[in-house]
């Protein structure tokens, strides 16, 4: 009998020992060095063409290098490889529940990605002439359709790139209209004190003094304070709705008669608006502008996975200063409105993210009304079992009533047991979880703002709330040092963040010739 | 020494008042990271933003109690800024003022005062 199995074993022998690595790596996971010490300057993974004979230094006169550039040499799969591992270590919606609060870390639909790369939208560049580009226009002008009725208001500015940007383009057309009436004395913004900091940051970056609003014992507006604070001198109110705290503003259309009252306009951060889409159009609320984050209610990737989109919805009171550019509709069909003498100005060069408007059209179309509803719906009620759940082992900072689309916890509960909320959130990414939200909002001591949306599954939310619930049995058990130094498992142990902030070090620096000549 | 709802404390000597943070405001605060001072020569009034003290945890305003004018500051925070976390109620004061009027002082906690209130909170 001829037998070719050459000794390899089928069966595990019984391992009883975990002996650490020679290399340092986990298994295929590689420890990863940085680019710069990863690739020599020594080489390059570029063929440059030769210099030419002609070529003489002089030409360049001071401004011939003198210094070696400092560019790591890498060759194509070694950069590949690099970026692959680095993501390996990384996590992403696409890998887990991703809890981030106010941050609404959905899934990205693969559909929204088909769409965006048709080369009809993909392919296009931003000075084609207009008559080449019909489509992509009448895309963006359907999607301002649909973002008006969803809003209830009438206008639309589609070209801010992000969420605080869209927050800017909202309090620069406020600004205008208030000179435009010839009212240049207001000189503040009201903000309440559970604000995103992007609101008192864009009111500050226009030029506004902020005053903050007071919050009430159940963590929303308070009223009383609002009122008093304003005045003549007010230019805007900025609130979040639903707010920070995932609570809806129930006294918002009151909100809205005083900021009218006192001449001021009514700027609602959209940030939350996937918890109402469908439900509540601010514009009956009596909102005058509101930017709608689209990599958040309408799907599209964020968080490193793509560029944010912020388009700003106004009312007829702001409407006349939107930005230039803006999409028109004649009898030649669609063109771009370069020049308008009441805008404002411009936010971006071109017309906004393109590959955004398809993911979050391509979203709208495949959900339909019915399914955008329900999408909020969802997101509230996974929200809510979160609540109910975790209420039972940690503190829900405001416990009556049900919460919005994201569930606030207090660290009253942490309270002498030695664990804060940082060593709590570090322990969860050794059980395998992002962290929620961390110490916001501000009026929350030790928050924790976990925002599960509407893709989670329930098999998905009772595996999260059986490890949460794990981790605070281990906090009652007094296994402090499970928490203390987390995480132990994660590629990178805990950074002091001091450090980095007071002494960071921003820039690689080549480590000395004797250093590398003793290793 | 004279304190604050906000956590300043403010202690007098003649017309000038030595104005700077509690080890209450300091432990809350956490590791401070950048502290951000008047300019000398400034006016200020009651409420005013004296000042602007960044932890890793959060940037928060330090306000004025009192109306005068910043005489010294206080340079040594800005090579320093743990120093807020070693000696809040000392050596890490805030800056000096003219007070243009003393008797603002009278409306703020004196010690016990303060220590009540923060074991309300």
């Amino acid at each position: 009998m001829s037998m070719l199995s050459t000794g390899r074993p089928t069966r595990p022998e019984q391992v009883i020992t975990r002996p650490a690595t020679l290399t340092g790596a986990e298994g295929l996971l590689q420890h990863e060095p940085l680019i710069f010490e990863l690739g020599g300057w020594d080489k390059t993974g570029v063929d440059l063409p030769p210099v030419p004979a002609d070529f003489a230094e002089d030409d360049l006169g001071d401004l011939l290098r003198v210094e070696p550039i400092g560019l790591p040499g890498l060759s194509e799969p070694e950069t590949v490889r690099h970026y692959v591992r680095l993501s390996q270590q990384n996590h992403a919606i696409d890998l887990a529940l991703y809890p981030l609060g106010s941050c609404t870390m959905k899934h990205n639909p693969r559909l929204n990605e088909k769409m965006a790369r048709l080369p009809g939208f993909a392919d296009i560049h931003p000075l084609q002439p207009v008559s080449t580009v019909q489509g992509a226009l009448q895309l963006i002008d359907e999607l301002a359709h649909w973002l008006k009725t969803l809003t209830g208001l009438p206008a639309v500015a589609m070209t801010p790139k992000a969420g605080a940007h869209g927050e800017l383009c909202g309090i620069l057309a406020i600004t205008a209209a208030h000179r435009a009436k010839g009212d240049t004395a207001r000189d503040t913004v009201l903000v309440p004190t559970s604000a995103h900091g992007t609101n008192p940051a864009t009111a500050a970056f226009v030029g506004y003094k902020v005053q903050e609003i007071a919050q009430t014992a159940d963590g929303r507006v308070d009223l009383a304070d609002l009122e008093a604070k304003l005045g003549p001198h007010v230019a805007a109110i900025m609130v979040t709705n639903p707010n920070t705290c995932g609570l809806f503003e129930r006294e918002v259309r009151e909100i809205a008669r005083l900021t009218h009252a006192a001449g001021a306009f009514f700027y609602c951060d959209g940030a939350n608006f996937n918890a109402i889409v469908g439900r509540v159009r601010p514009g009956d609320l009596g909102v005058d502008a509101m930017h709608i984050n689209l990599h958040k209610t309408f799907s599209t990737p964020h968080g490193g996975g793509g560029p944010g989109a912020g388009p700003v919805v106004l009312s007829a009171a702001l409407a006349p200063f939107a930005p230039v550019p803006y999409v028109t509709h004649g009898p030649d069909g669609f063109d771009l409105c370069e020049a308008d003498a009441q805008a404002f100005g411009r936010m971006c060069a071109f017309n906004g993210q393109m590959g955004m408007f398809v993911r979050a059209y391509a979203y709208m179309l495949s959900h339909g009304a019915d399914g955008l509803r329900q999408a909020a719906e969802d997101a509230v009620l996974n929200a809510n079992y979160i609540k109910a759940r975790l209420s039972k082992v940690m503190s829900p900072a405001f416990p009556d009533g049900p919460c919005m689309h994201e569930a606030l916890f207090d660290d009253h509960w942490l309270e002498d047991t030695g664990v804060t909320t940082l060593d709590f959130a570090k322990a969860m990414i050794d059980e395998g979880f992002h962290p929620m939200t961390m110490y916001f909002p501000l009026v929350v001591h030790g928050a924790m703002l976990i925002e599960p949306t509407e893709t989670e599954s329930k098999a998905e939310l009772d595996r999260f709330c059986d490890m949460v619930e794990a981790l605070a049995g281990a906090v009652r058990a007094g296994d402090v040092d499970r928490f203390k130094g987390a995480p132990f498992h994660a590629p990178r142990r805990r950074l002091d963040e001091t450090q980095a902030a007071r002494k960071p070090r921003l820039k690689w620096t080549e480590p000395a010739p004797q250093a590398i000549a003793a290793e | 020494m004279r304190f604050t709802k906000d956590h300043e404390w403010i202690a007098q000597s003649g017309d000038v008042a030595t104005v700077g943070i509690t080890n209450y405001a300091a432990e809350q605060l956490g590791d401070v990271v950048f502290v951000e001072l008047p300019e000398v020569g400034r006016t200020l009034k009651p409420g005013d933003s004296l000042a602007v003290v960044e932890s890793v945890k959060a940037a928060s305003d330090v306000y004025s109690p009192i109306s005068g004018e910043v005489v010294e500051i206080n340079e040594q925070l800005s090579g320093n800024p743990e120093g807020v976390n070693q000696s809040p109620e000392d050596l890490a004061w805030f800056a000096k003022v003219r007070l243009s009027n003393p008797s603002e002082l009278d409306g703020l906690m004196d010690r016990a005062a303060y220590e009540d209130y923060l074991a309300g909170l």
